[in-house]
Formats: structure tokens, C-alpha cells, sequence
């Protein structure tokens, strides 16, 4: 989230779109029927189905699943093209008025640079022209032609609502409503927060969905002032935790990348990041990204660190590419990964095309499930009739199961979508033989590492060169842990005047204190201060708000820099005052930024030296155009899923799916086509459960206790289908068996001049728990990732449909 | 955001009333308590309500009752009724507002409304089975129930459920005993969106005066608090879009009140609790003038006369 859960309350207008937050975060909601109820907000829900969300808004607008773009950019023109942005916003904050070199252009769905055969982009056509001294040339008054907002009108005029209603499904008046409300917040006196979460991002142009989000965001000014954002709501109580501290496949902590194949060494990894401002006075964050990768480098290898050795670099592992969720199983697949660690991991339900994965986990020597529950993957062997048909005999994997403490059994941290570092207190001892994960991943390290110092073998250096001095190097505590990702001095640190302004061995207060020398470490940059020289900060439970604006300074702390809005310093004009005293946030006082947060910026620089408010970017404002940034285009456009239902795409016929998206193998045969399968699937959770886990619960179970489809009135009739019937559902790669929850809350839609039928199949039932049996749901979803972060196209797929003969619950 | 109970503290607290608060026995003459509590209500407000069911699960684990894992039929109430082991349940409405053109969705909490005039009580031919505090609190004494069901009969919102297991009868208990020590019922503390809310019934009144007037400025012109004049008021009252139309609402009942059969037996038992009467009067009794047209299941009815015979 670029804001808080607790800021939801400030918005004026709540959109809820590509996600289903009263469903998927019931507490977190609380905030939106905060500011509905104190506020007088208005909330509008877009989305395939009429969901629990929706049963709380004041408009909602059904759209079809996967045509998020079309309905997005149709909401940019809008605002372009009836003149309702937040002009000075715009002007000054967003690279409005960067002009783009020549040669760039846009034809027929396809940007400048396509290689058809690589499905990539050659992206040096989509930069901004530059002048002599190096700064990127900007033309204030918007009317160049080639400067992004004009490029921009040009791009999204073609969105009109006429084109938003043909192709995305949604009558006219209902998505002009919506365009209507996200205007009345484009002038600095109201504030539109939006919420979305894996309903944007599971598709194949996933990652362009949140930008063109983003982008409405900008030109509505609606990004750094309270009630505002983009706001990722995260699906797990500490997935937010889990990204930030580096799982992500080309990532290391604090999302500092992974060296790369073509980077041998470590100032060649460096120099291609050491990013320098495109604007004068700009403060480019990233400058500082060498003094972060030198600390994290110092936390992994200790004292084997030295700057004669690169600080360790050579014994990091080198990219040759991405191995992503969807990437691991294919390798696997090809017979060629031996074993499997699953920790919290339950991938025969969680990954696209269930059929492959149980294939793949075939074809392993072994299988290890670290999990507090037993998961249907640990059970991938077994044979449970139609639910999970395999031949056990032909399988040979051998299967650990080693049971884990639940976060209730142990200390440890939670990092909450609003980037909040939370600690926790073990409530319970250890259910049986379960041991804590850091336990056993302790153990194994301790014990591969003695076999390597004792037998040798490739890969030995690393792991003896890793930095393992925890006081007790079998239970590294999590107080122990989360000190190490803060980081400390490893000497006596002295500022220019040769003051000592941190002592060696002491915690450090701000990631401003990492040095690139390798006199300090600290193993995730952004949480540094969580755990500085005042104790661990996670553990501040003061439930005090002096502004009222919902900040809570002194609970927990979130990170960065205890920062609970980002991009704050926007809150402000360019001369340093509030835009309205409405949304009165951060502000220059005469001295220095100050209000109710910790700035986003250098406190003490002046408005007057025009240093932009994304200290981020390299050019001191936000993008509106991304330059090379993203796989699939500097704007974003309207892409059918790789499964749509519609002949070709009708706004540019000639383009399959995301062009850059990537295939398998090229493997289109994968996905079906509209005339076998001319119904538009969408998969989610439901409120009564927790992913796969709370399967395995009795109450959950109770209150929800079997896998349905939901399905339109007109549907059901057209099928023969009747309420809490058995139904066939299949896709061109497998099937799965549910009742039919028939329901006016899914409508057919009116697609290109044709009717669609779309329906809904929660995901959360399985074959192992305590829930009725059923299929894995990703039986029928299709490999096909986001052109940008490969997240598998979940939320938009094609099935068929038909009632099972045989008695109606 | 209204002002949530502070936790409790972790010490042992007195209750705050008990038997000497009484109002009303179940087929028994009582003093009834010379000062009232103050009266206490749970207010649902519906049009905040997502359906999340977390109230439900609060009120098995807090009351450590188990359920079983049932299916779907087509629906996304579950269980598929109150049961003796589900003392509330959500329930789904889809409803096509003819005036708006919009569909809503309408999602209540079924359950006891803790009528300040129970139905249920004045059926009960047990003495002592049913209780009524002068909070308003109506609950249920299981040693003293007899499992003869007329409370069910007797109650105009359905509620109470004879177990199969014991032969009792049960239905929410408004948590009598985490108010007993200051604290609001379970429903109400798991509750993420503040739809369920708690405290005295003044207070109650006018938080739904606030609530009802934010729903009229979004256009819901006949919203209004439900909270029956038909059983004297309840202890638990809705919210509702539209207060106009209940029976939209899952079929909560439009104009509640207590069949005139119960009243008259009521009458009865008043000065003849069961014991004195007799158990082969009362059954033959009940037996035609309630269960006639309103039937009670023959099972509870033979389980019923065996048991009030043993007891007899
Ligand atoms: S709702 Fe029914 S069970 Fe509850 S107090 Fe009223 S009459 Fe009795
Ligand atoms: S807990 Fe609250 S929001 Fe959830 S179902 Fe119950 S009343 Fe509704």
C-alpha cells in the first residue's frame, strides 16, 4: 500500500476494483465502512461479479474478467479528455511534461521495437529526449507534441465509453458513473483511495492494470495526500513480510536485485544501477542502493567480507533467469529438479494447471512439505477417486512431512499491507513434534555445511563463507534475526567533522547511517530503524493518533523510516502549502517539512530549490510514462486474456494475448478457444476461508463446507442447470465437479455485439481436510504469466459447462 | 467508529446480576426484581454487514459448540437452518430494488431477538426453564427443560432448536455470562465492520438514529430500526434499509407477536406451574390447543411425554 489501512478512513470515494477487500480483508473493510459511515464516503465496486463488497457499495459495475485496461483507460480519457485532472499536480509532479524522443510510436496494439520470434521489446525507442547536459527536456506548458501528456491523449482517445461498454461489457452509464466520481476528487480538496488486489494481478497484463491505475491516481493528484493510494491489499498476514525480505525470484532483501549472469562483478552489478538524477536538484534515492548492497553483503558473509574480495559478491548465486513459481514447475517437469523443499508451500492448489504440477512432483527423488498442516501436495501420491486421480504405484517420489509451529507458537514479526512491522509473542508452545522452521532450516544448514567441510563438493565456498555466528547457531531467535536485517556499526561511525555519531557494535537508527565502505551491515535496507540503538520498535503497541488522520506514529513501525503515507511531500503545493486545508498533511514550515508523518523527503530542503516529491525516481516525479521499465510498454494497452471469448481483439485484432507475455515452449495449444469453451471463468476466495489452510479447520468447514460454481439465472436456464445441482465444469486442461450457486449476482454480459456468460469458482476446497472433496480449481487455469512478474492469468479463463444427471441436493 | 468495550481484565469479577434479577420464571410465580438493570441491546446493523460470518464462528467457539460439516446446496447459508448447536446463522437475501433498478444484496443475522416479551417464556410449561433478567436477557435453563418444544411454537421468530442428544432446548444466550461481568456478546467483539454493536438500549437507539441517517442521505428513504412493538421491543434489533419491508430480509417476521393460544396458556401456567398440574393435563393441554395447528414434531412430542412422565 502506498497508504495505510487506518488512512482508508480519509477517503471521499472509495474503488474497490480487481479485488474483493470485505471478502479477501474482512478487518482491514472496517476502515472503508469508517469512512463511509463518518465520512459520508461513497464506495463503488467494479467487478465480474456482484461480491461481498459490492453488497456494501453505492455503485457497482459489472465488467468483464480480464478487460480491466479497456474500462481503466477509458476512465484516463475521461478525465483527458473532459479536462477534469489536477492540472498543477500534473504539471509538476508526474512527467507530464517530459518529451519522448523521436521515433517512438504505437501502431496496431504493438509499441516501436517488437521481435515477434523473442515475443520481446527492443525498449531504446521509448525514452525521454535529452539535452546536452545529460537532464531530460521538459516542456511546462503540456503542448508539445511529443510530451507525455500529449502522447497520452493521443494513446487513450480511442477509449471512449462507447468502446469501454463493447469491450469490457459495462453499460454506459454505469461506467460513467464511475469516471464521474474519480473526477470529483481531481482538485486537492477530496481524496479517492483504491483498493485492489490479485484480481488486477493475475493476469496476463497484470502489472499493467495497477499502472493504469496509477496513472489515474496522478492525474487526479491523488497520490501522497491522506485518504488517497494505490493500495495493494496483501492475502496473507505477512506476504508483505515475505516480499519484503527478498523471496522474489531475481530479489534479494529490501528489493535489491540478485546479480545476474552478465554481471561477473560487483561494480559491474553496481555501475549499471548507480542512477543519476534527470532533472537538476533531484535527490535520486537509488545513489544510495550501493551503500545497501555493500551492508546486506557485510550481514551474509561477516568478516569474510572485505572490499578486497568485493565484500563476498563472487559468492552469491548469478542469474541466468527468473525461476518464478510457473518457471519451477516447467523445469521440473522436464524431469530435471531432483528434490523439493515445500515450506508453507502448497503448490498442487496454488499453481496454474494442476495436471502438469502433479506430473512434475512425479518426476521428483523427493519431496519435502515444512508445514503445520497436512497439504494436499504432501498427499500428491494418493489416489482420491476423481479428485486426485494418480496411479501411486507409478509413483516413486518419497515424501518428508515435517510439521511446523503456527505463527501462534512461536515469536516473530508480521509485515501488514500497510507496510507495518508488527511483533508478536508466542501465545502457545509447539503442538507435538513440530519444530519452529528457522529450527529446522537451522539444522539442515548446520548439518550440509558439515558435510561439505567434510566431503567438499561444488557450491562448498558459500556455504562455509556465510555468516552463521547466531548464539545459538541451532535456534537463531527471531529478536536475533529481525536486529540482523536492521543493521549496526561495525566500527566507530564519525561524520565529516570526525564526530562519533554511532558506536561500534551499536544498532543502526536509519538506513542514512549505511555506509559502502563495509563499515556497517544490515541484511534489508528498508527496515532499518525497526530495531535501532532504542530497542525493537515492532513491539510499540501505543494506540494514540495526535492528528486524527488515523498515522498512529507510535505503533509498531513501517517501514520506510516509520513513513505510514509515501510520496507525502505531494500532499503539498510546489510552494510547500497544503492543497486545501482539507487534505493539510506534510508542509514546509519555513524551516523544514513537517505535519503529522515522517516526510518523504529531505526535511530541510525548500520548495524553492523544485526537488521533486519521488525522491525514488530518477527524475524527481512520478511516471505517467515508464520509459523502458515495463516488458510490455511505456502506457499500457488493451490486451485480451490468452483464453478470451471474442474472435480476435476488437481494438486490435491482430494481437494474441499479451504479445510479450510468456509461452512455454510457445506453446499455444495449452489454451482453448471461445467455440469450445465460450464461457469466461474467474477464480477467488471466499471470506469463510484461508486459502488452502482453514480446509483443514472444523468451523471453516462448517460454515462453508463444499466447492460450488456460481452461475447466472440465464445461464442455469440455457444449461438446464438447477440451484444446488451437481455441474461439470472444464477447460482445455482439466475438469472439476461443484454446485451450482445460482445467483442474480452474475449477469451475462454484452460483449463486441455478443452475449458472455462468466462464472465464479472459489478456490479454497481441496482433497485433504475436512471440507467436502473437490478437484484442485487450478485443474482448469492455464500457464500463462503477467509479461512483467509471470503471476499466472488465475482471474480470467475459459471454461464449458454442464449439469451432472442425478438427484438435486 | 462506536466506542469499543474495553478488554477485561484477567482477574475474577462478581457478576454483575444474576438470580436475584429475575423478571420472569417459566411457569413460576416470582417476586420480579424491585429495580431494573439497565437494559441492554445488541443492534445489527444490517447495511454494514458483509457476510463474513465471523460472529458465527465467534458464537461456537465461545459457547464450545460444535456443528458439522454439512454441503452446499446452492446457497451460501451455512448450516442450512438454526440448529441446536447454531444459535445464529446468516442469511443471504437477493433482493431486485424495484425503485432503484439496483440489485442488493441483504445479508441478516438470524438468531434471538430477546423479546422483552418472550414468547417462548410464556410457552414453556417447565418451571425455571426459561429466565428473563431485568436487562432484558432471556436464556435458557437446561437442567430445568422438560424438551417438549413449545417454546419453539411459542417464539413468532422461530428460534429455538431442540437438540436430538439431550433433548433440550437451545438458542442464543446474548452471552449472559460475558455481560454478567461487563463484556458484549461474542458476535459482537469478532465482528470486523462494527455491524453488531452493544450496550444499553438507549445507547443503541441512538446510535441506529445516526446509522439510519447516513443510509436516508444515500438514498434509502424508508430506512429505520427494527425493534417490534408486537413482543413489546427486543434486545436485539436490526438496522434495515428498508424498515418498511422485513419480510425482504430472509423473512423476518413483519409484525411479531405472541400467538393469543400462548397467551391464554400463559394464564395456566401462571398459577399452576407444571408439576402441579399434573404432566398427562399439560401434554393433553398443549396437544390441542397448540400443537394443532402449529405442530410439534412427533418425535419431540413422544420424547417430550417420556420425559416429563419420568419426571412426573
Ligand atoms: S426471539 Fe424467540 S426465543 Fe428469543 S426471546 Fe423472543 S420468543 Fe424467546
Ligand atoms: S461478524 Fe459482523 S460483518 Fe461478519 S457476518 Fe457477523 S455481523 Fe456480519
Amino acid at each position: 500500500m502506498t497508504n495505510s489501512w487506518t488512512d482508508i478512513k480519509n477517503a471521499d470515494v472509495v474503488w474497490i476494483m480487481g479485488g474483493n477487500a470485505a471478502e479477501a480483508h474482512p478487518c482491514g473493510f472496517k476502515w472503508v465502512t469508517e469512512a463511509k459511515a463518518e465520512r459520508g464516503a461513497k464506495l463503488m465496486v467494479v467487478d465480474p461479479r456482484f461480491n461481498r463488497s459490492a453488497a456494501m457499495a453505492d455503485h457497482y459495475a459489472p465488467i468483464r474478467a480480464g478487460s480491466d485496461i479497456a474500462f481503466l483507460s477509458g476512465v484516463v480519457n475521461y478525465l483527458l479528455s473532459n479536462d477534469k485532472i489536477h492540472k498543477e499536480y500534473v504539471r509538476n509532479y508526474t512527467n507530464a511534461a517530459f518529451v519522448v524522443q523521436e521515433g517512438y510510436g504505437f501502431d496496431e496494439g504493438l509499441f516501436t521495437g517488437y521481435n515477434e520470434s523473442k515475443r520481446t521489446y527492443d525498449r531504446s525507442t521509448w525514452d525521454y529526449e535529452f539535452s546536452a547536459d545529460g537532464f531530460a527536456v521538459r516542456d511546462m506548458t503540456l503542448e508539445h507534441p511529443r510530451c507525455v501528456y500529449q502522447l497520452m491523449k493521443k494513446h487513450f482517445e480511442r477509449y471512449t465509453p462507447e468502446l469501454v461498454e463493447r469491450v469490457s461489457g459495462t453499460p454506459k452509464d454505469k461506467f460513467l458513473k464511475v469516471a464521474e466520481w474519480v473526477a470529483s476528487t481531481a482538485n486537492g480538496e477530496r481524496a479517492m483511495t483504491i483498493m485492489y488486489a490479485l484480481g488486477w494481478t493475475q493476469h496476463s497484463h497484470g502489472a499493467q492494470n495497477i499502472r493504469t491505475a496509477a496513472m489515474i491516481q496522478l492525474l487526479c493528484g491523488n497520490i501522497g495526500i491522506p485518504g488517497g493510494g494505490v493500495n495493494a491489499l496483501r492475502g496473507h498476514s505477512n506476504v508483505q513480510g515475505i516480499t519484503d525480505v527478498g523471496t522474489l525470484t531475481a530479489a534479494i532483501p529490501g528489493y535489491l536485485a540478485l546479480p545476474a549472469e552478465s554481471e561477473p562483478t560487483l561494480e559491474s552489478h553496481l555501475g549499471k544501477r548507480t542512477f543519476k538524477p534527470l532533472l537538476p536538484n533531484q535527490t535520486s534515492y537509488w545513489q544510495n542502493y550501493r551503500k545497501f548492497y555493500v551492508s546486506f553483503l557485510k550481514s551474509y558473509f561477516g568478516a569474510k567480507a572485505t572490499p578486497e574480495n568485493e565484500f563476498g559478491y563472487q559468492w552469491m548465486p548469478k542469474l541466468d533467469t527468473p525461476y518464478d513459481a510457473l518457471r519451477m514447475f516447467d523445469v521440473m517437469h522436464q524431469g530435471k529438479t531432483t528434490g523439493l523443499l515445500c515450506q508453507g508451500f502448497n503448490p498442487l492448489m496454488s499453481i496454474a494447471y494442476s495436471g502438469k504440477t502433479v506430473a512434475a512432483l512425479s518426476k521428483l527423488k523427493f519431496l519435502v512439505s515444512m508445514d503445520p498442516i497436512e497439504t494436499d501436495t504432501a498427499r500428491f501420491w494418493e489416489n482420491h477417486g476423481e479428485y486426485n486421480n494418480v496411479d501411486t504405484a507409478k509413483i516413486q517420489t518419497e515424501v518428508f512431512m515435517l510439521p511446523v509451529t503456527t505463527f501462534a507458537e512461536e515469536d516473530g514479526s508480521f509485515t501488514n499491507s500497510s507496510r507495518c512491522i508488527q511483533w508478536k509473542w508466542q501465545a502457545a508452545d509447539a503442538y507435538f513434534e513440530a519444530r519452529k522452521d528457522i529450527e529446522i532450516l537451522s539444522d539442515l544448514f548446520t548439518r550440509i555445511r558439515k558435510l561439505y567441510e567434510k566431503d567438499g563438493g561444488k557450491g562448498k565456498d558459500p556455504l562455509l563463507a556465510v555468516d552463521w555466528s547466531y548464539k545459538d547457531p541451532m535456534h537463531p531467535s527471531a529478536d536475533e534475526l529481525l536486529k540482523e536485517l536492521n543493521g549496526k556499526a561495525l566500527v566507530d561511525l564519525k561524520d565529516a567533522d570526525g564526530k562519533v555519531v554511532r558506536a561500534a557494535g551499536q544498532q543502526l537508527a536509519s538506513f542514512g547511517e549505511m555506509r559502502d565502505d563495509g563499515s556497517t551491515d544490515g541484511s534489508m535496507w528498508i527496515y532499518t530503524g525497526v530495531y535501532g540503538p532504542t530497542g525493537n520498535l515492532a513491539q510499540r503497541r501505543e494506540n494514540t493518533d495526535p492528528s486524527g488522520l488515523g498515522v498512529f506514529p507510535t505503533w509498531g513501525f513501517a517501514w520506510p523510516a516509520n513513513r505510514r503515507i509515501q510520496y507525502n511531500r505531494a500532499s503539498a503545493d510546489p510552494q510547500g502549502k497544503p492543497w486545501s486545508d482539507k487534505k493539510k498533511y506534510m508542509y514546509w514550515d519555513g524551516q523544514r517539512w513537517t505535519g503529522p508523518d515522517v516526510p518523504d523527503y529531505v526535511p530541510t530542503i525548500p520548495p524553492e530549490r523544485a526537488t521533486g516529491p519521488f525522491i525514488m525516481n530518477q527524475e524527481g516525479v512520478s511516471r505517467l510514462w515508464v520509459r523502458g521499465l515495463m516488458a510490455d510498454g511505456p502506457f499500457p494497452a488493451h490486451y485480451e486474456s490468452f483464453e478470451s471469448p471474442l474472435a480476435a481483439n476488437p481494438i486490435f485484432p491482430k494481437i494474441r494475448g499479451n504479445p510479450v507475455a510468456r509461452v512455454f515452449n510457445n506453446d499455444m495449444e495449452i489454451f482453448g478457444s471461445a467455440k469450445d469453451f465460450p464461457i469466461v471463468a474467474t477464480t477467488y476466495r471466499l471470506v469463510e476461508h484461508f486459502h488452502y489452510w482453514t480446509k483443514s479447520v472444523h468451523a471453516n468447514a462448517v460454515i462453508q463446507p463444499e466447492f460450488f460454481v456460481e452461475i447466472s439465472e440465464e445461464l442455469a436456464k440455457e444449461k438446464g442447470i438447477k440451484p444446488g445441482q451437481l455441474v461439470r465444469v472444464w477447460s482445455n486442461r482439466g475438469q472439476v465437479k461443484g454446485k451450482a450457486v445460482v445467483t442474480k449476482r452474475m449477469i451475462p454480459l454484452k460483449v463486441d455485439g455478443k452475449i458472455v456468460h462468466q462464472v465464479g469458482l472459489p478456490l479454497n476446497f481441496g482433497f485433504i481436510g475436512e471440507t467436502k472433496k473437490a478437484s484442485p480449481i487450478n485443474s482448469l487455469t492455464p500457464p500463462v504469466g503477467d509479461a512483467n512478474s509471470q503471476t499466472p492469468e488465475f482471474k480470467s479463463f475459459l471454461v464449458n459447462i454442464e449439469p451432472v444427471p442425478g438427484p438435486v441436493a | 467508529m462506536f466506542q469499543p468495550i474495553a478488554n477485561p481484565t484477567t482477574k475474577p469479577v462478581a457478576p454483575k446480576f444474576g438470580d436475584k434479577d429475575l423478571i420472569r420464571r417459566s411457569a413460576s410465580n416470582i417476586t420480579p426484581a424491585a429495580q431494573r438493570q439497565p437494559e441492554v441491546a445488541k443492534l445489527i446493523d444490517v447495511s454494514k454487514c458483509i457476510g463474513c460470518k465471523a460472529c458465527q464462528v465467534a458464537c461456537l467457539e465461545w459457547n464450545n459448540l460444535v456443528e458439522e460439516v454439512g454441503i452446499n446446496v446452492g446457497v451460501y447459508d451455512n448450516p442450512h437452518d438454526l440448529t441446536p448447536n447454531t444459535w445464529t446463522l446468516m442469511r443471504y437475501s437477493e433482493y431486485q430494488n424495484p425503485e432503484s433498478g439496483n440489485l442488493e444484496w441483504l445479508i441478516r443475522k438470524d438468531g434471538c431477538m430477546h423479546c422483552e416479551d418472550p414468547g417462548c417464556l410464556k410457552a414453556c410449561p417447565a418451571p425455571g426453564a426459561i429466565v428473563q433478567y431485568s436487562n432484558g436477557i432471556v436464556d435458557f435453563v437446561h437442567d430445568n427443560c422438560i424438551g417438549c418444544g413449545y417454546c419453539v411454537k411459542g417464539c413468532p421468530f422461530n428460534i429455538p432448536r431442540i437438540s436430538k442428544v439431550d433433548n433440550k432446548a437451545y438458542k442464543c444466550s446474548l452471552c449472559v455470562d460475558r455481560v454478567a461481568v461487563g463484556q458484549g456478546p461474542a458476535c459482537q467483539k469478532a465482528c470486523p465492520t462494527q455491524a453488531i454493536v452493544f450496550g444499553t438500549k438507549d445507547e443503541m437507539k441512538k446510535w441506529a438514529d445516526f446509522r439510519i441517517k447516513d443510509l436516508k442521505s444515500r438514498g434509502f428513504k424508508n430506512a429505520g430500526l427494527y425493534d417490534p412493538p408486537g413482543v413489546s421491543g427486543t434486545h436485539v434489533m436490526y438496522v434495515l434499509q428498508h424498515a418498511d419491508k422485513p419480510q425482504i430480509y430472509a423473512n423476518l417476521a413483519n409484525n411479531p407477536s405472541i400467538s393469543p393460544v400462548v397467551e391464554i396458556w400463559k394464564g395456566v401456567t401462571k398459577y399452576a406451574g407444571l408439576a402441579a398440574m399434573g404432566a398427562f393435563v399439560a401434554i393433553g393441554f398443549l396437544h390441542h390447543i397448540i400443537a394443532g395447528p402449529n405442530r410439534v414434531s412427533a418425535e419431540d412430542e413422544k420424547n417430550a411425554e417420556k420425559l416429563t412422565e419420568g419426571k412426573a
